[in-house]
């Protein structure tokens, strides 16, 4: 331990001297309240530390303590369902402890210390212990088997001693190596430092989001990178909500960084009530929240985007599949710059420093579909917001974001302002993931890969359409374009707009999604050659099947699918008709 | 150490003074400065080390000597006097009274920085409060212990608005709400227009006023927010009452902050706000909510006029990030003689999903919000066309756009300063002018709310 004195503060940067003895990001205790604390520089034997709780009151001359350790987190059975703040502090526990506020200084076990888990050893005495080998393994909920390994950071080795079968609290040792180690259920691990796996994997398989505009057009891969930019009020934080509830993950780890409280709050409120379609149980089941707010100190949300990862990766060692919600990853972006500025750090653009983009690349590099120690599959799929000042995406944060990720779902201003949700524009969205996907989506339906090109290539003539529509209105148009037009608006009425707040309209199981797509193009193709044999736009534009189809997203629950069948018989009979009469 | 006082300064410039450091001073604490003629202001440490201390004065600096000046340090933070009895009184910028009465009669003492609310603490917002202003509980409805802004631009009726929001708000429950209200920059016939509202809707015993006129010194301003959201901490999640807090111009707020930032020479971001701006703002919204430790709660209604009407300059853009929703304030409805104003899709509240519908407004009331903001949405399109191409052109539908945004702007977004509309009647009106469009068109509201709701009238009619 080592043991320094204040010499400056400014802010939640200080400066403390006797330090030499200090290693860089070694983790300390400031003040007289111990608030914590890692050192971010080092200069002779002063080192400079960001503190992670509200310093008001410190003086000069107050001391610095140092154990030697980098900035951890405590990993173990117990995580899921529980809310941290950006340093693992469990905020459920603070609440009861100190009421509604958020006191400085206040000191928590991140996990029930006292609570037993059930073990089940898979090794005995005299057995090697390597590096992914489960030791044994606790059911942490009634559907999330843990297993136990030795943790990377330590050394493999023979296990002198195994308990046996039974309950144990995290204090309680549940084996010893030869060489006197004790091994426990839970272990730390310096966020900083990503946790090692034996390979990289592609990455062939989905992440379904049950939302339809993402998993047709823009799909993501499990262990996939994306991002969401929007400007404020166009549904970041609503897609990211939608996407921890519907997603085919197995873990969520939701951050909330540098954004409201209240947006926590709602997932707290509602993720217990919001069932797995695939599991049965609450969704809070499987979820960890890390909520470091606006309002909540400057250097803890800086840190809270490597506390959610750890904890991601954690998880993934065990060979889960598990999704990160990041939002917002500009307020993370603003936090360095702000503890930058107080470093007087030479700025780049807009006050950001130089090591920004490094920053994020490192992030995102912490996402990806990997072989684990155990020789299990696991994947960390990373979505992270974007709060781009003035909506603009030119600016930094958006920009260096760009060329780490691989999904890029843009938010439109106008969309948002029309009310079409998502507002995931479906001209400046991309996703590189499409190819490596096809695989899956063919077994869906045959017609996947035909039914998106399609579809896309008929947005996107709308949209060239709209330009001259602008110009002189729909109605100067030859039929076959204004038939473009009518059956855009029934892909973006029908199948684009998806409503988080409606029960059915929700979430889409990929069969449905491919459907309703298939029925709107099937639409086009024969309206279109009827009205090559001479029909006006008029006759096709009067028939009921149109509404039925632009509805069928709220109408046809994901266990009836069946119903399609109406829809389509009431298609057949009402082009069936005009065929007739047109002798298409 | 309190009592003591040291004298000299190393230095002064703009508000911020350096003084050599002499004993234990904690950072943000409270130093009170006495210049050579006797007058007292208070300041907040910035930054302290070894050798020096430097403190931001919140009040004119002018005539501070280096050497006749005498500071103490009060080893704790800037704290307001709290009571019940707040309640009817004015205070300045700084939290002291000016209505010449003395302090209320209290030895509760709040912190005026408050400390963040723990999510886990909170209650989530969703008791629907009936404004009476179609615009607002029709389509950007306002919840208690919500923070909703008015973006507005100058010379736009937002003092209005807030006043009849104000003279209106009442929850389902009847249950009626205290207020506080901190001006912060503006001018005196501004404050005198809120207290006169205050006065003649009989609630002036309910309000406490912090105001900081524009006369006052720019950092003063600084404080008078925090002030504010003290006594209405207090009030709420202590004495459980419900409190509507009034923040305006939140602007001034940030151009303060804009000066100190820039005489401490940081490193501007965006056109030289400092980079904390976000979080500085924060500090102050977030302080609304709901607790679940008690009954009561904050809605925060903080007015900011936007430079040159721009939305996206960084102080509407910021508060737009952080606040639930927005109600923007549109010159172009403004030059037509509707009020209000409230421009029909940029505004928004993002907590309306969870206070409406049945059992809380009506069943019909999320589509029917819906359908209108798509409506008017493409009515919007249908007018630039028109201006292009001429309205004769239009086809018969498109016509029926420009009827019904005519109708929607007319009879349901503009009313009276005094006209105090019943959610029932808002969506009935709602209602009404949808039958300038034909039924298919109103694709976003399920076909048996149509079917009960929608007027049996052809359209036009
Ligand atoms: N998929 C959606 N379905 C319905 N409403 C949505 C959807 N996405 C966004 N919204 C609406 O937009 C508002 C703002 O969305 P939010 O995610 O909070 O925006 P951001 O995080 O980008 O600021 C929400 O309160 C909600 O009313
Ligand atoms: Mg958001």
């Amino acid at each position: 331990m080592v043991e320094g004195r204040i010499i400056r503060i400014n802010g939640p940067i200080i400066q403390a001297d006797g330090l030499a003895r200090a290693g860089l990001y070694d983790v300390v205790e400031a003040g007289n309240l111990g608030l914590v604390g890692e050192i971010i520089r080092m200069n002779g034997d002063v080192a400079t530390i960001q503190i992670y709780e509200d310093n008001t009151g410190m003086k000069v001359g107050e001391r610095v303590l140092s154990h030697g350790e980098p900035l951890s987190v405590l990993l173990g059975p117990g995580l899921i369902g529980r809310i941290y703040d950006g340093i693992q502090r469990p905020l459920d526990e603070l609440f009861q402890r100190t009421g509604f506020g958020i006191a400085p200084g206040v000191k928590t076990q991140p996990l029930d210390m006292e609570r037993k888990w059930f073990f089940k050893p898979f090794c005995k005495k005299g057995d090697k212990l390597e590096r992914g080998k489960p030791l044994g393994i606790v059911q942490e909920t009634d559907y999330l088997q843990h297993p136990i390994y030795l943790p990377p950071n330590r050394n493999e080795g023979t296990l002198a001693e195994v308990c046996p079968e039974g309950t144990y609290s995290l204090t309680e040792p549940v084996a010893r190596m030869g060489d006197g180690t004790e091994l426990f259920l839970c272990h730390s691990w310096p966020v900083r430092n990503p946790r090692p796996y034996r390979e990289r994997l592609g990455m062939e398989e989905p992440l379904l989001t049950g939302q339809r505009v993402i998993d047709v057009f823009f799909p993501i891969s499990k262990g996939g990178t994306a991002a969401i930019p929007g400007g404020f009020g166009t549904g970041k934080t609503m897609t990211q909500h939608a996407i921890a509830k519907w997603c085919d993950a197995d873990i969520i780890v939701y951050i909330g960084c540098g954004e409201r409280g209240n947006e926590m709050t709602d997932v707290l409120r509602e993720f217990p009530e919001i069932h797995d379609p695939r599991t049965g149980r609450s969704i809070m089941e499987r979820t960890i929240l890390i909520a470091n707010t606006s309002n909540m100190p400057v250097a803890a949300r800086e840190v809270s985007i490597y506390t959610g990862v750890t904890l991601a990766e954690y998880y993934r060692d065990m060979g889960y599949n598990v999704a990160i919600m990041a939002d917002s990853t500009s307020r993370w972006a603003e936090a360095l710059r702000e503890l930058s500025g107080r470093l007087e750090e030479m700025p780049a653009e807009e006050g950001f420093p130089a090591y920004l983009p490094t920053r994020l690349a490192e992030f995102y590099e912490r996402g990806g579909r990997v072989t684990t120690l155990e020789g299990k599959k696991g994947s960390i799929t990373i979505i992270g917001a974007v709060s781009p000042p003035g909506g603009d995406f030119s600016e930094p944060v958006t920009q260096h974001t760009k060329r780490f990720i691989r999904c890029f779902w843009a938010l439109d201003r106008d969309l948002a302002n029309a009310r079409h949700y998502p507002a995931i524009s479906w001209i400046d969205s991309y996703s590189e993931y499409g190819e490596e996907l096809r695989g899956f989506w063919e077994k869906v339906n045959a017609d996947w890969a035909a039914t998106r090109t399609e579809a896309m290539e008929l947005l996107k003539r709308e949209q060239r359409l709209a330009q001259i529509v602008k110009l002189i209105g729909p109605d100067a148009l030859p039929d076959t374009s204004r038939l473009v037009l009518l059956c855009a608006d029934m892909i973006k009425n029908g199948f684009l707009q998806q409503s988080a707040f409606d029960p059915v309209d929700m979430y889409s199981v990929p069969e449905k999604q491919v459907i309703i797509l298939r029925l709107i193009m099937d639409f086009y193709n024969r309206a279109l050659r009827i009205i090559r044999a001479g029909a006006p736009l008029l006759k096709l534009r009067s028939l009921s099947v149109i509404e039925r189809i632009v509805r069928m997203k709220s109408q046809i629950p994901n266990e009836k699918l069946e119903l399609v069948q109406e829809v389509k018989s009431l298609l057949d009979r009402e082009l069936g008709d005009l065929e007739k009469e047109y002798k298409v | 150490m309190r009592g003591l006082e040291f004298k000299g300064l190393q230095s002064v410039e703009g508000p911020i003074i350096i003084l050599e450091r002499r004993e234990n001073v904690g950072y943000g604490e409270l130093a009170r400065i006495r210049d050579r003629s006797g007058v007292v202001k208070v300041g907040r440490i910035l930054e302290v080390s070894d050798s020096a201390v430097a403190v931001q004065v919140f009040g004119p600096t002018t005539g501070l000597s280096t050497e006749e000046t005498s500071v103490e340090f009060l080893g704790k933070s800037l704290e307001l006097r709290v009571s019940v009895d707040m309640l009817g009184r004015i205070y300045d910028g700084l939290g002291r009274p000016i209505d010449g009465y003395p302090e209320p009669f209290s030895s509760e003492f709040r912190d005026i920085n408050g400390i963040p609310i723990n999510p886990s603490a909170r209650a989530y917002p969703q008791d629907f409060i009936q404004t009476g202003v179609s615009s607002i509980d029709g389509m950007n409805t306002l919840i208690r212990g919500q923070k909703l802004p008015i973006f507005s631009g100058s010379g736009l009726p937002h003092n209005r608005l807030a006043a009849q929001i104000i003279r209106q708000a009442r929850l389902k429950t009847e249950e009626s709400f205290v207020m506080v209200f901190a001006a912060m920059g503006v001018k005196y016939d501004v404050a005198r227009f809120f207290i006169q509202t205050f006065e003649e809707s009989g609630v002036l015993s309910n309000v406490v006023m912090f105001l900081s006129l524009a006369d006052a010194p720019s950092i003063e301003r600084l404080i008078t927010p925090r002030c504010a959201l003290t006594a209405a901490e207090y009030l709420a999640y202590e004495k459980n009452m419900h409190v509507l807090v009034v923040l305006t111009d939140m602007t001034n707020y940030c151009e303060a902050l804009r000066e100190i930032s820039s005489i401490r020479g940081e490193i501007p971001s965006r056109k030289g706000y400092p980079g904390y701006l976000y979080s500085d703002l924060a500090s102050l919204y977030e302080r609304a909510g709901k607790v679940k430790t008690s009954t009561g709660s904050i809605t925060q209604i903080p007015i900011l006029t936007m430079p040159n009407d721009d939305i996206s300059h960084p102080i509407p853009d910021l508060t737009g990030y952080i606040t639930e929703g927005q109600i923007v304030l549109e010159r172009e409805l403004f030059q037509k003689g509707i009020y209000p104003p409230v421009a029909g899709l940029p505004s928004l509240s993002r907590l309306m999903k969870d206070g409406i519908g049945p059992g809380m407004t009506r069943e019909d009331h999320k589509d029917l919000a819906s359908q209108l903001f798509a409506a008017y949405s493409r009515t919007k399109q249908v007018r630039n066309l028109a201006a292009i191409i001429g309205e004769e052109e239009l086809s018969t539908l498109d016509k029926n756009y420009l009827t019904f945004g005519d109708r929607f702007e007319r009879e349901f977004l503009s009313q009276s300063e005094t006209e105090n509309r019943s959610i029932e009647q808002t969506l009935d009106l709602g209602w009404k002018v949808l039958t300038h469009l034909p039924r298919e068109e109103l694709y976003r509201i399920k076909e048996d709310l149509i079917e009960k709701y929608l007027p049996k009238t052809p359209i036009g009619r």
